[in-house]
């Protein structure tokens, strides 16, 4: 089930054409975190995210990844340095063009609603006229495949599908910057592949920023444009990877020369940073 | 195949009624044989037949009677019900509210209502609403317990969904911790549904009240000084069969408000 390619009115920006806001989407500038109990979560990270970009952050468990990301949405504030969004100090999510949405580990809809209720319930929340919320609503439960599902209840659909209503509710938001938690680490890898695949030609056809949590190289490599790879105990920054590759990626571009170099090279950053870490 | 010969028989539903209706009525042909094999004196153990007949013959008392118990064990359901949701609102709006009250709705629960019963019905001279008050606090606490318990098993994934898109705490009330809450309500209330009847049935005993408005409870304690053992037999009967219809009443309600998204209603 391929996602349609929509014809959208904000094209993203041509590479190399001038941004009229030359500020990142997302900016953590010697960002801490320290748990109360003493673990330290983050340390004196920075990171810049810029329009357009799909970032994996990569690494293993217990790098701060999802705490980052958690930052990120807002959901935690630093222990010391701050985080800004299109160069401010908070989310303002009714500002046109710095629309934010997470999509989470799990599929996290709710049981006792409907598809259709529950891909709208961004909408709901921020009060959006019925009409207009159940006309966004339909585009994005389409544009993930799920067009015929809207009535139905989360139990009836399959693992893959749920996370496909997960990511239509993060769509009808109509985000400029969405946030993905290992989005698809519970699927299988058939199932994941083909998620990876239209989640790449998504973000390929709109203005979208994407910033992905994965602890999967090959995952990492085929999506992104970049990767930041992440070490643990302190959680930090360890490598800050381009990934080179063609704009449209499919199944040959997985089994391509370049494709395996750079998953061998973040393979052995990532082994590095373990062996680091085990001392 | 026995399953496509006798489809009647395979069906679930058919079973979940059919298979306790036959062991009932094995159970009564074998009391019934019993008690006459062994000539039974009727004042000890009456037959099941002594018993139906009783019910049809001394019927419109009977049947008042139920009237009476019924009324309480709803008036004190109902107030059961609202009290008790209205405390656990109350209980799950802070930590520091539930942490000095519960332990108080846990002494409401511990303490028999026999014990407190007397106390009530000397305090309150209207007898519907003594009995009704101490039905209620014995039907009380699994509503409580329940909600509180189902207002606070939320998603902590939805929570932070919903925190996400800046939530009020209204909408947030509203939209995830009431529906979440339902599953444990449904479940208090099935508990909460019998504990009433119980309640009702013990103050009727306690208070003994007697005349037009007495309730099933009085016949029971009148045929036992009369040693009119079969119509205690048949008040006992309605007794039984009022708690399992309002068990059935309330599983009913649960399989309609869940049946179409919860998973203790599937299958």
């Amino acid at each position: 089930m391929l996602m349609h390619t929509l014809s959208v009115d904000t094209a993203r920006p041509a590479p190399g054409a001038p941004c009229e806001a030359a500020l990142p989407v997302l900016l953590a500038n010697q960002v801490e975190k320290t748990y109360p109990n003493g673990t330290q979560a983050l340390q004196r990270l920075k990171l810049s995210i810029e329009r357009g970009e799909f970032v994996s952050l990569l690494g293993p468990s217990g790098c701060g990844k999802s705490t980052l990301l958690k930052m990120f949405a807002g959901l935690e504030s630093p222990s010391a340095g701050h985080v800004r969004w299109w160069g401010k100090g908070s989310l303002d999510t009714d500002q046109p063009g710095q629309r934010m949405a997470m999509v989470f580990q799990e599929a996290t809809l709710m049981p006792w609603a409907r598809v259709a209720d529950n891909a709208r319930l961004p909408l709901d929340l921020a009060g959006v006229p019925k009409a207009e919320g159940n006309a966004r609503v339909q585009a994005a439960l389409e544009l993930v495949g799920l067009g015929k599902f809207g009535g139905v209840y989360p139990r009836e659909l399959s693992g893959g599908m749920q996370m496909r209503a997960s990511i239509a509710r993060a769509l009808a938001v109509q985000p400029n910057l969405l946030l993905m938690d290992e989005p698809f680490g519970a699927l299988d890898e058939f199932t994941r592949n083909r998620l990876d695949s239209d989640l790449r030609d998504l973000w390929r056809s709109r203005d979208l920023t994407v910033v992905f949590v994965t602890h999967s190289i090959y995952e990492a490599v085929f999506l992104s444009s970049r990767v930041v790879v992440m070490g643990a105990r302190p959680g930090r920054v360890l490598a800050d990877v381009a990934i080179e590759g063609p704009e449209v990626r499919d199944e040959a571009f997985r089994t391509s020369a370049p494709f395996i170099e750079q998953c061998a090279r973040l393979s052995a950053l990532l082994a590095e940073a373990n062996a680091d870490s085990a001392h | 195949m026995e399953n496509s010969a006798r489809p009647l028989l395979a069906d679930p539903r058919f079973q979940r009624i059919a298979a306790p209706l036959f062991v009932g009525l094995v159970l009564l042909a074998l009391w019934q044989l019993l008690c006459v094999t062994l000539k039974v004196p009727t004042y000890l153990v009456p037959t099941p037949l002594d018993i139906g007949r009783t019910l049809v013959a001394d019927g419109p008392m009977l049947f008042a009677a139920l009237l009476v118990t019924l009324k309480i064990t709803f008036l004190s359901f109902a107030l059961a019900v609202l009290l008790g949701v209205i405390a656990a609102f109350l209980f799950v709006q802070s930590r520091v509210i539930e942490a000095s009250l519960f332990p108080y709705a846990i002494l409401l629960q511990v303490t028999p209502v026999v014990a407190v019963a007397p106390l009530i019905i000397i305090w309150v001279s209207n007898t519907t609403l003594a009995l009704t008050i101490c039905a209620t606090l014995v039907a009380i606490f699994p509503i409580i317990s329940n909600t509180v318990l189902g207002l606070r098993s939320v998603n902590p994934g939805l929570l932070n969904l919903f925190r996400l898109n800046r939530a009020s705490r209204w909408q947030t009330l509203l939209r995830l911790r009431i529906p979440s809450a339902l599953p444990y309500f449904f479940g208090g209330l099935r508990i909460a549904s019998g504990l009433a009847l119980i309640g009702a049935v013990v103050a009727e005993f306690v208070a003994g009240t007697g005349g037009t408005g007495a309730g099933l409870a009085y016949q029971i304690l009148q045929a036992g000084f009369q040693l009119n053992i079969p119509r205690l037999f048949a008040a006992l009967f309605l007794i039984a069969l009022t708690g399992v219809l309002l068990f059935s009443l309330m599983a009913a309600l649960a399989r309609v408000s869940l049946g179409h998204w919860h998973e203790s209603e599937q299958g």
